[in-house]
C-alpha cells in the first residue's frame, strides 16, 4: 500500500496549476506522485472544496481532494470504477448524510458558505444543489406531479397557473415539452428510459438550483437518448453549473469544459478537457485515457 | 395391524429401487451410445420416471382401496345377513352394522349380541384380512411391474425430463386445486345449512331485523316462543368493535412501521420488529382476560369519575384490546412494504430538498399503499373474526347501540354461543349460526372487493 501512505501526506496547498504546467510541459516526463496536478482552481468559483476526506467507517474513500466548480461550466469527473468520483459528487449536496457510516472532513463552500457547517440546513442546500441519478428515478406519479413536486414542497408558487408555468418551462428546458404536452397526467414511469431521465432533469431544474450534480446520467440510456441528454447538458450550462460523473471518456470530451481524473480516492489531475485528453500531465491520467487500464 | 405399516415401506423401497435401476440403466445406455451428453435427459430424470412409474400406481391402488374398503365389505356383509336383519329400514340397519363392526374390532363384548351378528362380525374380520392380502399383493405388483417396462424403454431418445416436468406441473395443479376445492366445500356446506335456515326465517327478516334473541322456548305457550333472528344488532356490534380496534391498530401500527423502516437504526429495527411480533403470538384468551379483568374495570372506573355510566362489559374494552392485538399485523407487513420501496425513490426526493417527512408523506406512502392496505385488510379480517376477546370483555347481549360504553355482541360470538353444547341441527336456532357465517363471509368479501378497487385507483406503481 505504498500509494496509500504517500497519499496521506498533506499536499495542500496544491501546486498552483499554471506553475505546474510550465514545469511539466518542458520535459516529456510525466508526473507520478499522488498530488493533484493541473488547474483545480478557478478565479470566481461557485463551489470550493478544500482538503476533503471521506470515510466509510474506518475505510477512507476520498483522500485530500481540493477542487473548484466554476460558474456556468460543465465539470466532468472520470476515473475507473470505485475511484470515489460518485462518493465525492454526493458530498457536494450532502446526499452522503443518508449513509450513517459516512464521515466527511475538510471544507466545501457554496457561494462562500460552508455546507457542512452545523448551522446549515440540508433542505435549502439541496434545493440549490440539485441531483440527477444514474438510473432514471421518476416518482410513481403523473408527469406533471413529478415536476411540480419540488416547487410544491418548497412553496415556490402561489397558485395553479404559476405552477403550470414552472412545469411547462422546466419541461421545455429539458426538451421534453413537445413529447409530453398532451399527456401530463400519464404516470412518469410510462415514459421511455431517455424521456424518464430528461424528466428527472426537468424535475431538478424546476426548483432553479445553482448547481446540478449528475451521477452517470446516461449510463442506463441508449445512444440516441444519450445524444439528446448530452445536448441538453450543453444547453443547461448557460444557466447552471453542472458536475457530471461519467464512465464514458468520449462523453466527458464532448460535453465538459474541464475534466477531473480520480484514481483510488485521489484527485490526480484537473484541467481543460481538451488538454486532459490530448496532453495529460500525469502518468496515471495518460494510462487511463489511452486505455491502458480502467 | 394397519395396512400402511407394511405397504408404505414396501412402496418406498420399490420406488427407490426403481430409481436406482433407472439411473443405472441410463448410465449404461449412455456408455454404449457415447457419453451422458448423447442422452436426451440426465440419468436422474430417467431414474425419477422409473420411480414414478413404480410409486404412482401403487399409491393410487392403496388410496383407492382405503376409500372403498368399508363400503365393499359392508355391502358383502349386508348381502349375507339373515333376512329379518337385511330387510330392516336403513337407519336401523346402520345400527346393526355398527354393532357388527364394534364386535369385529373388539370394542364390545360379543356376549349380548345375537348369533347372526356374532357370525357376521367374524365374517367381517375374515373378509378384511382376505382383501388386504389381495390388495397388498396387488400393490407390490403395481409397484414393481410398470418400472420394468419403463426400464426397457430407456434409450437416448426417451424424453424423461419432459415427462418429469409434466408430472411436476400436474402435482402443482393438484395442490392448488385442493385449496380451491376446500374453500368451495366450506362455502357450500355453510350455504346449504343457511338455505335451510332461510326456509324457516325469511331472508329479509334476517338481514333487516332489529331484534336478535335466538333462544327459542321449548314449548309454544312459553314467552319468547318464536325467537327473533334479526342480524342487524349483531353486525352492528361487530362493526362497532372492529372500528374501535382498527382506530387503535391502524395509526399505532402504521406509525410504528414508518418509524421502524425510515427512522430507526438497522440494529434497533432487527431487535424491535420481532418483539413487536410477539404481540401476535399471545393467545387471544390471554388478551381476553386482560380485557375483562384489567381494561374493562379501568374504563368503568374512569367513566364513573367523569360521570358516565359504563357497563363492566363494554365494546370499548374489547375493541381497545383487540386493537393492541392487531398492531403487529399492520406494523410488520407495512414495515416490509415500506422497506421494499426502492432507495432511488428516497434519493430522488431528498435530492430535491424534501425533508424526510415530506419524502415519506408524498413519495414512500403512496408507493407502498397497496401493501399497506393489504395489511390493514388482513387486520380487519382478524378483527371481524376475533371471538375470544369479545366473549370475555364485551358480553353476549345483542344491544343495537353504537355507544362504545355499552355491552354488545358480535357475529362470531353469537355463532359460538349458538353451537356450543348439545344442539339439534334442525331448529332455526342452530341453523342461524350458518346464516350468520354466510352473511359474515359475504360481508368480508365485499369489504375486500371495495378495498381492492380503492387501491387500484390510488396506488402509485413504481416499476
Amino acid at each position: 500500500m505504498e500509494t496509500a501512505t504517500s497519499a496521506l501526506t498533506p499536499s495542500f496547498p496544491v501546486m498552483i496549476g499554471n506553475q505546474a504546467e510550465s514545469v511539466m510541459e518542458d520535459s516529456d516526463a510525466k508526473e507520478t506522485a499522488r498530488n493533484t496536478v493541473g488547474t483545480p482552481f478557478v478565479d470566481a468559483p461557485r463551489m470550493t472544496c478544500r482538503n476533503v476526506d471521506v470515510f466509510y467507517d474506518e475505510k477512507q474513500a476520498i483522500r485530500n481532494v481540493s477542487i473548484d466548480v466554476d460558474q456556468n461550466e460543465v465539470l466532468a469527473m472520470i476515473g475507473p470504477s470505485g475511484c470515489g468520483k460518485s462518493t465525492f459528487l454526493r458530498c457536494l449536496n450532502r446526499m452522503n448524510d443518508t449513509v450513517s457510516s459516512c464521515r466527511v472532513t475538510g471544507s466545501i463552500l457554496l457561494d462562500g458558505t460552508d455546507i457542512y457547517h452545523p448551522s446549515v440546513d440540508v433542505v435549502p442546500l439541496r434545493a440549490k444543489v440539485g441531483m440527477v441519478f444514474q438510473k432514471p428515478n421518476p416518482f410513481p406519479k403523473s408527469i406533471y406531479d413529478n415536476i411540480a413536486y419540488g416547487p410544491r414542497i418548497h412553496g415556490l408558487t402561489q397558485n395553479r397557473s404559476e405552477l403550470d408555468e414552472i412545469v411547462e418551462t422546466s419541461l421545455k428546458k429539458a426538451g421534453l415539452w413537445k413529447e409530453v404536452r398532451d399527456r401530463l397526467n400519464d404516470p412518469g414511469t410510462s415514459l421511455s428510459g431517455g424521456q424518464q431521465q430528461r424528466l428527472c432533469i426537468a424535475r431538478a431544474i424546476a426548483i432553479s438550483p445553482e448547481v446540478i450534480l449528475m451521477d452517470e446520467p446516461c449510463s442506463a440510456l441508449d445512444p440516441i437518448a444519450t445524444a439528446i441528454v448530452e445536448e441538453l447538458i450543453a444547453e443547461l450550462r448557460t444557466q447552471f453549473s453542472i458536475v457530471v460523473v461519467t464512465h464514458a471518456m468520449q462523453q466527458a470530451a464532448r460535453i465538459s469544459q474541464r475534466t477531473a481524473y480520480f484514481h483510488l480516492g485521489n484527485l490526480i489531475e484537473v484541467g481543460a478537457t481538451e488538454k486532459i485528453f490530448t496532453n495529460p500531465l500525469h502518468q496515471l491520467t495518460e494510462d487511463y485515457i489511452t486505455g491502458r487500464f480502467g | 395391524m394397519s395396512i400402511y405399516s407394511f405397504t408404505l415401506p414396501v412402496i418406498v423401497f420399490l420406488a427407490l429401487a426403481a430409481y436406482f435401476a433407472g439411473y443405472r440403466k441410463a448410465l449404461a445406455v449412455a456408455g454404449q451410445s457415447g457419453g451422458i451428453r448423447s442422452l436426451h435427459s440426465l440419468p436422474m430424470h430417467y431414474g425419477l420416471v422409473a420411480a414414478m412409474a413404480s410409486a404412482l400406481p401403487a399409491i393410487t391402488l392403496l388410496a383407492g382401496w382405503h376409500l372403498a374398503e368399508d363400503k365393499v365389505i359392508t355391502a358383502i356383509i349386508t348381502g349375507e345377513l339373515p333376512k329379518q336383519l337385511a330387510q330392516l329400514p336403513a337407519s336401523e340397519l346402520s345400527l346393526v352394522l355398527n354393532e357388527i363392526k364394534n364386535i369385529a374390532f373388539g370394542g364390545f363384548s360379543a356376549a349380548t349380541s345375537s348369533p347372526a351378528i356374532q357370525d357376521a362380525a367374524v365374517r367381517y374380520v375374515e373378509l378384511e384380512r382376505t382383501f388386504r392380502t389381495i390388495i397388498t399383493v396387488g400393490i407390490v405388483a403395481a409397484a414393481s411391474v410398470p418400472p420394468v417396462f419403463i426400464l426397457k424403454k430407456i434409450s437416448p431418445t426417451l424424453r424423461a425430463r419432459n415427462l418429469m416436468e409434466k408430472a411436476l406441473m400436474v402435482f402443482l395443479v393438484g395442490c392448488s386445486t385442493v385449496a380451491i376445492l376446500t374453500t368451495l366445500g366450506i362455502v357450500l356446506s355453510v350455504l346449504f345449512e343457511a338455505l335451510r335456515f332461510f326456509q324457516a326465517i325469511p331472508l329479509v327478516d334476517f338481514i333487516f331485523g332489529l331484534q336478535w334473541s335466538p333462544q327459542t322456548a321449548i314449548r309454544a305457550d312459553q314467552a319468547g316462543s318464536s325467537g327473533a333472528f334479526g342480524a342487524v344488532p349483531v353486525f352492528a356490534g361487530t362493526i362497532l368493535i372492529a372500528t374501535i380496534a382498527m382506530s387503535v391498530a391502524i395509526p399505532v401500527g402504521l406509525l410504528a412501521a414508518i418509524y421502524l423502516s425510515e427512522y430507526a437504526s438497522p440494529r434497533f429495527r432487527t431487535w424491535t420488529k420481532p418483539v413487536l411480533e410477539i404481540l401476535a403470538g399471545i393467545p387471544t384468551v390471554v388478551y381476553g382476560f386482560f380485557a375483562a379483568l384489567t381494561v374493562a374495570p379501568l374504563i368503568r372506573d374512569a367513566g364513573s369519575v367523569v360521570g358516565l355510566a359504563v357497563s363492566s362489559e363494554s365494546a370499548l374494552a374489547a375493541g381497545l384490546v383487540m386493537g393492541i392485538m392487531i398492531i403487529p399485523f399492520v406494523s410488520s407487513l407495512s414495515d416490509d412494504v415500506i422497506h421494499a420501496v426502492p432507495q432511488t425513490m428516497r434519493d430522488g426526493s431528498l435530492g430535491l430538498g424534501a425533508t424526510r417527512f415530506e419524502t415519506i408523506r408524498y413519495v414512500i406512502l403512496p408507493a407502498a399503499l397497496p401493501g399497506i392496505v393489504g395489511s390493514i385488510l388482513l387486520a380487519v379480517s382478524r378483527a371481524i373474526g376475533e371471538t375470544m376477546i369479545v366473549v370475555m370483555a364485551a358480553g353476549l347481549s345483542a344491544n343495537l347501540s353504537f355507544n362504545p360504553l355499552t355491552a354488545v355482541t358480535t357475529v362470531t360470538v353469537q355463532i359460538v354461543t349458538l353451537l356450543v353444547g348439545d344442539q339439534e341441527f334442525d331448529s332455526p336456532k342452530t341453523l342461524a349460526a350458518f346464516a350468520l357465517g354466510l352473511l359474515l363471509f359475504v360481508f368480508t368479501l365485499v369489504l375486500n372487493f371495495i378495498a381492492l378497487r380503492v387501491v387500484r385507483k390510488y396506488r402509485e406503481q413504481y416499476e
